[in-house]
């Protein structure tokens, strides 16, 4: 059985790691307890800034100290980091290329109990169209913490998803993370599953199961939505001519959209989508949550079986 | 402040309200009404007060300055161009395809803009970034921002202003162009943001009030802010909107309009005279 680590706790952890290593500051909105950036709080007092619950102040003032030559990280949940704050994130750091890196937490609809206001599933849609900004939605823990070290060595702006909810380590510790670059998990010739963030895991597991009834499904980690992996994307475009997107986001703007944009420009092919559809949230426990919004295994198993047939 | 370097000043102002109204003429678009009310505030900062270098715009121990009030960029490029660093030849480009004097300031693109702004608010929470960034970094310079007086109805300004004081940036020195105009009226019927001086107490501030366009009252306020520590201060800075030519003053709809030919002659006809006159 895996562990069970959520890529919040990774980030917190990994900032307080890092911090050692590189000189950057870490602003958060009254959420450090939740975010996990407390870790680096603990660690490192003087380079912490708490900005109270003023999300869109917190993220100009991040701009302004980037302007400084000055790295920063800035978080809060995703709802209020891109929805809150889209605003100042396009125009006081996206808009210069400001080198802030933006950790969100709480994204998605595995918030859970809170509910609709909190579960961000727009976050990814509303930061990929931001010019130049680069988005990461890591699969897991290992990732999660490659994933903030690589946004540290970029120069530019960063915006990172985390989620709250525990999910599995898929990864081990020789994992490298490239900006840029998606990951062939499982190879396959009858369809590519292309996934981000929590759904790889689900993606991997469904593939076993396809397999044992004689269907070979690719697997693809996307954890850079953008600037997304469009050779990787065109070559099992290609080879299996049938693509399913998982994500725990709106189908509409995130990974699928992004696929279906590559795709469809240089080489057509049904593209499924799993994700939100198009509505919003409710309470629950995350899980509970996530698979009654069609992201589980067997949602995608079924899906799977369903373009297969195609 | 010396009588002859005050009318040297004097001088340069008129010269950046004159490179204001090129800009605005020639493109036949942007905000003359507040950068003419601003254009001594930020005259008596580049050419008297703020450590900067004309060729070196990077220099790390800079001086900085954020224009929240980003719609005002007339009068920042003026002022930039005539402290040297861009041709003054080049303001008449301003918003036209192919410049790089962009409508709204563009840090990336014009020598000497620390900050891209333009959506107001946001400049001051960057100043604010940018003061917190001296403090961690044990740097000595000074950032300086102007916001609107119409700014002040975003509620960032105040996010801001509650970071500034929590975070003792004394570095950090914030004008109010208090020209009791925006676009839709007097900012007193739009949607009253006064008064200023108890809010900006409450918030934590030094406060201090002058007249933006006395140059000896610019140098006394902008040297005891320096002086004083432990909070960041702001200048309640009275302006005239659309300060310098007649027509304008205090005229609401000269906040974002260019000015025809025949109004454009009048006021560079009224402006050489005041030089003229300065000697």
């Amino acid at each position: 059985m895996a562990e069970m680590i959520a890529t919040r706790d990774a980030y917190g952890k990994a900032l307080a790691e890092f911090g050692e290593k590189y000189d950057f500051l870490v602003l958060d909105a009254d959420l450090a307890a939740a975010t996990k950036t407390v870790n680096f709080k603990k660690a490192f007092p003087d380079r912490f800034f708490d900005c109270g619950i003023a999300e869109g102040n917190m993220m100009s003032v991040a701009a302004g100290i980037a302007t400084t030559g000055q790295t920063v990280f800035a978080s809060s949940f995703a709802m209020f980091a891109a929805g809150r704050a889209f605003e100042q994130v396009r125009n006081s750091i996206g808009y210069p290329h400001l080198n802030v890196k933006i950790g969100a937490t709480h994204a998605g609809i595995t918030v859970g109990e809170d509910g609709a206001t909190h579960q961000c599933n727009e976050d990814m849609a509303l930061m990929r169209t931001i010019p130049g900004m680069t988005v990461i939605c890591p699969a897991d823990a290992v990732s999660a913490r490659a994933a903030v070290e690589a946004a540290i060595l970029h120069k530019g702006p960063v915006y990172m998803r985390f989620g709250r909810a525990p999910m599995p380590v898929i990864y081990d510790s020789d994992y490298r993370f490239e900006i840029g670059k998606g990951r062939v998990l499982k190879d396959g010739k009858d369809l590519t599953i292309v996934a981000t963030g929590i759904t790889v895991h689900m993606a991997l597991s469904a593939s076993e199961t396809l397999e044992k009834e004689g269907i070979s499904a690719a697997v693809i980690d996307i954890a850079t939505i953008k600037p997304i992996d469009k050779d990787l994307l065109l070559t099992y475009a290609a080879k299996t001519g049938k693509i399913l997107t998982c994500e725990e986001h709106s189908i509409i703007g995130g990974l699928g959209g992004a696929v279906c944009e590559t795709v469809s420009e240089q080489c057509p092919c049904i593209v499924k989508r799993i994700g939100i559809e198009d509505r919003f949230g409710v309470s629950g426990k995350a899980m509970e949550v996530a698979a009654a919004f069609g992201l589980s295994t067997e949602n995608i198993t079924e899906k799977a079986k369903e373009l297969a047939r195609k | 402040m010396l009588e002859k370097r005050k009318q040297e000043l004097q001088k340069i102002a008129a010269n950046v309200r004159l490179g204001i109204l090129e800009e605005v003429y020639n493109a036949a678009s942007g905000h003359p009404g507040g950068s003419l009310s601003v254009a001594d505030i930020l005259t008596y900062l580049y050419f008297e007060k703020m450590n900067i270098d004309p060729k070196d715009p990077k220099k790390d121990d800079r001086d900085r300055f954020v224009l929240s009030k980003g719609h005002t960029s007339p009068a920042l490029y003026s002022v930039l161009a005539h402290r040297g660093f861009f041709p003054t030849e080049d303001l008449k480009t301003f918003r036209k395809y192919g410049s790089y004097l962009q409508g709204h300031p563009d840090m990336k693109g014009i020598p000497g803009v620390d900050m891209s702004t333009g959506s107001l608010g946001l400049g001051i929470s960057a100043a604010c970034g940018m003061a917190l960034s001296a403090k961690y970094n044990k740097k000595n310079y000074r950032v300086y921002t102007v916001i609107g007086d119409g700014e002040s109805e975003e509620g960032q300004v105040w996010e801001a202003f509650m970071f500034a004081a929590h975070y003792k940036l004394d570095n950090l020195c914030a004008v109010l162009d208090f020209n009791g105009l925006q676009i839709d009226g007097p900012i007193t019927d739009v949607i009253d943001p006064t008064p200023f001086d108890e809010k900006f107490k409450a918030f934590g501030w030094n406060v201090l009030e002058i007249n933006a366009h006395d140059f000896d009252e610019i140098e006394n306020a902008f040297r005891t802010a320096e002086n004083l520590k432990g909070a960041p201060t702001v200048i309640i800075a009275h302006s005239v909107k659309g300060k310098g030519v007649s027509y304008m003053e205090n005229k609401c709809e000269w906040h974002g309009s260019a000015p025809k030919k025949e109004q454009y002659d009048i006021a560079v006809a009224e402006l050489s005279e005041y030089l003229a006159k300065l000697g």
